[in-house]
């Protein structure tokens, strides 16, 4: 079983829409999108859901404001700037924890002098199982201002895995995060191949020379194809050159297409459209060869 | 005042606002690059560096002439950063949030902190604009500290404008702390509509007032539009979706400087900012 996937370094270089047409013309895969804090390839794929499952990853402390007595031990210990001192209508001091700033460390629980800080079980999240005209999927929501989005994509790719390996797929197709942080990290390691979608501006240069770095540090073996490569052709070129030099392979160039957010717009994919720059993204999937 | 510039969805023009933003503003004003992973502003500044910190996260090390492998250490460690099998523990610096927990359980005092750097806080000039910018070293998985080394650097005498990372998730959240604005930039394509509904949420959860910058106008479907008037969302500006502003953006040029035309919108957005942050004060 082979493990694709699509990442870009910069964001809003057609990571999702590349994947998408991917998957439609695999035919028959796993999908697993894990791009979880801002996922969008339900809206090309029309998912119908088969499961939901709610993500509850680490912890978060709540002090118990009758308990605290003020010490302040809680505020000295934390790293992350989570706690901060307020006063009761009587004027004595309390102390409280902001859940968005927590990471869920513990030290302030487990040193309070007289117990007063809960540390209850986050819910992060949820990710579904679902059907699609391409085969199964699986997707995810991450919750407003949650930690562990790492985690949320570790847990769809694993899903994603062992359906298909239970299923005889031959092939999983993940739409990764932007940037190259921890769901970077959780979307990219142990893959067979990362396919980089990069655009022919300073940006896109820039950024997809971390993401190679990235993949090399992982030992991905990792192809490049720069989107809407007609805008600048000279920086495609020299795009190409550094991929090559970086050791990663050149698996094609998409031209600029309007048509593109058309497609996106009738809820389909690239490929499924007579959007010129499907053809690219064809001869993309030929290269590649999974 | 601090103003953020975020989206849900990546590639959406959050540095193309911000830097020429920047620029409009006239006055002196920092720049703070948060998107640490992928920092771009500085290709449209062209800056000269003129100082580089080092930014560290405090990891564990092991004295294992004292640990008696008891296991503590790892049944207190959230993050499984620090691993026994009823046996001196394995440390997995990259998993570590450096919350020093570890080296505080620990009965025989085995454990001491050392730093281990996640990247550089680089601080330059451009004109009126000071560019403080984080950049991670690759491989490292977490940005928050970084972000954070980046916004301990702001002079609070002097306005400033956060370039966020995308995404509605742990490092957007390390950037919005303690902003007093926020613009989200948005693109009107149903992909661009699904990630500011998302950036929505998060914002309005945070409580910090805000407004919509619709990049690419013209591009797409009007349902963003439609969406901010439902929401009643201030629309703070509108930049068309021009072959010669993609052109000067792929050559690191500025958009007020290649299309002069445009300075005037920025110094508006600016003004606009001002009069809804007022309002929101006074509420």
């Amino acid at each position: 079983m082979k493990e694709l996937v699509v990442i870009s370094g910069k964001g809003g270089t057609g990571k999702t829409s590349v994947a998408a047409s991917l998957a439609v013309l695999a035919g028959n895969s796993v999908i697993a999108d894990c791009d979880v804090d801002a996922a969008d390839m339900h809206l090309v794929l029309a998912p119908q859901i088969k499961e939901h499952h709610e993500f509850k990853s680490g912890h978060e402390a709540v002090i118990d404001i009758d308990k605290c007595t003020g010490c302040g031990v809680c505020l000295a210990n934390c790293r992350f700037e989570a706690v901060s001192q307020h006063a009761k209508i009587d004027g004595a001091r309390y102390f409280k924890i902001d859940p968005v700033a927590c990471e869920g460390c513990g030290v302030c629980v487990r040193f309070c002098p007289v117990q007063a800080i809960d540390f209850p079980e986050r819910l992060c999240g949820e990710w579904m199982v679902s059907e699609t005209r391409c085969g199964p999927m699986v997707h995810a929501k991450l919750g407003v201002a949650a930690e562990n989005s790492g985690k949320l994509v570790s847990t769809v790719r694993q899903k994603a895995k062992s359906i298909a390996e239970d299923g005889g797929y031959g092939i999983v197709i993940v739409d990764g995060p932007p940037g190259i942080g921890c769901p970077v990290i959780a979307s990219l390691t142990g893959t067979s191949m990362a396919l980089i979608v990069t655009e022919p501006t300073l940006s896109g240069e820039h950024d997809m020379q971390r993401v190679l770095s990235l993949a090399k540090h992982f030992r991905v073996p990792a192809a490049v194809c720069v989107n809407k490569w007609d805008l600048n052709p000279e920086m495609t070129a020299s795009i190409e050159e550094k991929a090559k030099a970086a050791g990663a392979a050149v698996a094609g160039r998409i031209r600029y297409d309007r048509a593109v957010t058309q497609a996106q717009i009738q809820e389909k994919t690239v490929v499924e459209t007579d959007a010129p720059s499907a053809e690219d993204i064809r001869s993309i999937w030929s290269y590649l060869n999974l | 005042m601090v103003i953020a510039v975020a989206s849900g969805k990546g590639g959406t023009g959050k540095t193309t606002v911000s830097v020429n933003l920047a620029k409009a503003f006239g006055s002196a004003v920092q720049l703070l690059d948060c998107d640490v992973e992928e920092p771009n502003a500085h290709i449209f500044l062209n800056p000269s560096v003129s100082s580089e910190k080092v930014v560290n996260i405090l990891v564990p090390e092991v004295d294992e002439t004292r640990c008696d492998g008891c296991g503590e250490c790892s049944r207190f460690c959230e993050y499984s950063a620090i691993v026994s099998f009823g046996s001196k523990p394995l440390v997995f610096p990259e998993m570590c949030h450096g919350c020093g927990g570890c080296a505080r359980v620990c009965p025989k005092n085995a454990i001491h902190e050392v730093q281990k750097r996640i990247g550089v806080v680089k601080s330059s000039e451009a004109g009126n604009i000071v560019l403080i910018e984080g950049v991670l070293d690759v491989g490292v998985a977490m940005a928050p500290p970084l972000i954070r080394a980046v916004k301990s650097s702001l002079n609070k005498n002097l306005p400033a404008i956060l370039d966020a990372p995308p995404g509605t998730s742990c490092p957007v959240i390390a950037t919005l702390r303690d902003v007093d604005f926020v613009v989200l930039v948005t693109e009107p394509t149903p992909f661009g509509l699904n990630d500011l509904r998302l950036a929505v949420d998060m914002v309005r959860q945070l409580g910090i007032p805000f407004g919509v910058v619709i990049n690419r106008s013209g591009a797409g479907d009007d349902r963003v539009h439609a969406y901010c008037y439902e929401e009643q969302i201030p629309l703070l500006m509108e930049i068309p979706d021009d072959r010669k502003i993609a052109e000067a953006y792929s050559r690191g040029s500025l958009i007020i400087e290649a299309l002069p035309e445009y300075r005037g919108i920025f110094k508006g957005l600016i003004n606009k900012i001002s009069e809804l942050k007022e309002q929101a004060l006074s509420k």
